[in-house]
């Protein structure tokens, strides 16, 4: 399509469409002050959090304990997301193993500087701890499983940034993280069943609810906790090697 | 009293698919479409927003105290989880776009070919 018509078929529905919205957002309450029964579902689970659930955070309540079905629901969103990516990225006929071949000859590839090299090792420990002190959190203060899931996953970046690209793939093979993230994605489900099995209800939550600010609190809001830490972080690192690995395959010329 | 966050979250939708029009690399077209539904943070925060409410954590606050709505945050977890696996769909799709025609601009890709 021409450019100007798109342009001109834009202006008229995108002033349209921000006209509508303004209206429609126009007759909500104003911010902050909103009114009614709207209002009641929030400050019943702002109310039943602490005394009854046992978890300090109402956000990770409502995702893991009183709305848990429904995260089953997005961990499998992200998992049917990552399956798409390594679909579309997978080998393909014409692609074999080998560093690529440089278009323009006689090029030299810089390694990283000895500052980066420095900077992102000595930040991998770190963010390994802190991944996991996210992770099992998530009843406690603001955190949880993706939250924590995506700090670990960007520790294999910190060492790929440094350059170590092989030592990575032997850190952390394929399979091993396709392993980690399916127990992820598994271990909700088992869980889930554990409760339906054991109890009323799938998701039931078992354990016994501890004292509300304990790590150990919130019963089974911590295991799922981490498996939806070690879902987030396999898939992540899974998506990472795939778009990595897409630079180094040989294309035979076409 | 005010009504400005929402207008914020019209505008955000709005300019980002403006950025998605005018798109000339495909990867900026993605960014873009983060753009759009970075929109929808801001209405979901706003709509739980209550004025003088603390944050739904009940740590260092005693339990009853007024808090903002943790549900609409909970929400917008979800939201963040979805952008970024579409966000990671999308560039595959680009990268396997640029492997097939040598081209990243979407105006160039209106020809299918089989």
């Amino acid at each position: 399509m021409n450019p100007k018509v798109r342009m001109a078929i834009f202006v008229v529905c995108g002033c349209a469409l921000f006209a509508i919205f303004a209206a429609g957002l126009s007759r909500l309450h104003p911010v902050g002050f909103a009114a009614g029964p709207a209002t009641t579902y929030s400050e019943f689970v702002n109310s039943i959090t602490v005394p009854e659930r046992r978890i300090t955070d109402a956000v990770t309540a409502v995702n893991f304990d009183i709305r848990g079905f429904d995260t089953l629901g997005e961990e499998y969103i992200m998992f049917a997301s990552v399956l798409g990516v390594m679909l579309l990225l997978r080998r393909q006929p014409d692609e074999r193993d080998g560093a690529p071949i440089d278009k323009q000859k006689g090029r030299r590839i810089p390694s990283p500087s000895d500052a980066v090299r420095i900077l992102t090792i000595s930040l991998t420990g770190p963010l390994v701890v802190f991944g996991v002190y996210i992770v099992v959190h998530g009843q406690i203060s603001p955190g949880g499983g993706f939250q924590g899931g995506m700090i670990l996953a960007t520790a294999p970046l910190m060492i790929y940034l440094s350059g170590e690209f092989e030592s990575l793939r032997k850190l952390a093979p394929r399979w091993l993280v396709e392993v980690a993230e399916a127990i992820g994605a598994g271990g909700y489900v088992v869980i889930g069943a554990a409760g339906l099995f054991a109890s009323t209800a799938f998701l039931h939550n078992l354990l016994p609810p501890g004292q509300p600010g304990d790590v150990f609190s919130g019963g089974t809001v911590a295991l799922l906790n981490v498996t939806v830490g070690l879902e987030v972080a396999g898939g992540f690192i899974v998506l990472l090697l795939a778009f990595l690995e897409e630079t180094l395959v040989r294309r035979d010329p076409s | 009293m005010t009504y400005l966050p929402y207008y914020v979250a019209a505008w955000l939708f709005v300019v980002g698919l403006y950025g998605v029009v005018t798109s000339r690399h495909m990867v900026h077209l993605v960014i873009c479409l983060t753009v759009v539904q970075s929109s929808t943070y801001v209405l979901l925060l706003t709509i739980g927003y209550r004025a003088g409410a603390a944050a739904p954590v009940f740590v260092d606050i005693p339990a009853g105290t007024p808090a903002v709505d943790p549900v609409v945050q909970a929400l917008m977890l979800t939201d963040v989880v979805v952008e970024v696996t579409v966000t990671a769909l999308l560039l595959a799709l680009a990268v396997q776009a640029h492997e097939r025609t040598g081209r990243l601009d979407p105006n160039d890709l209106g020809i299918l070919r089989g």
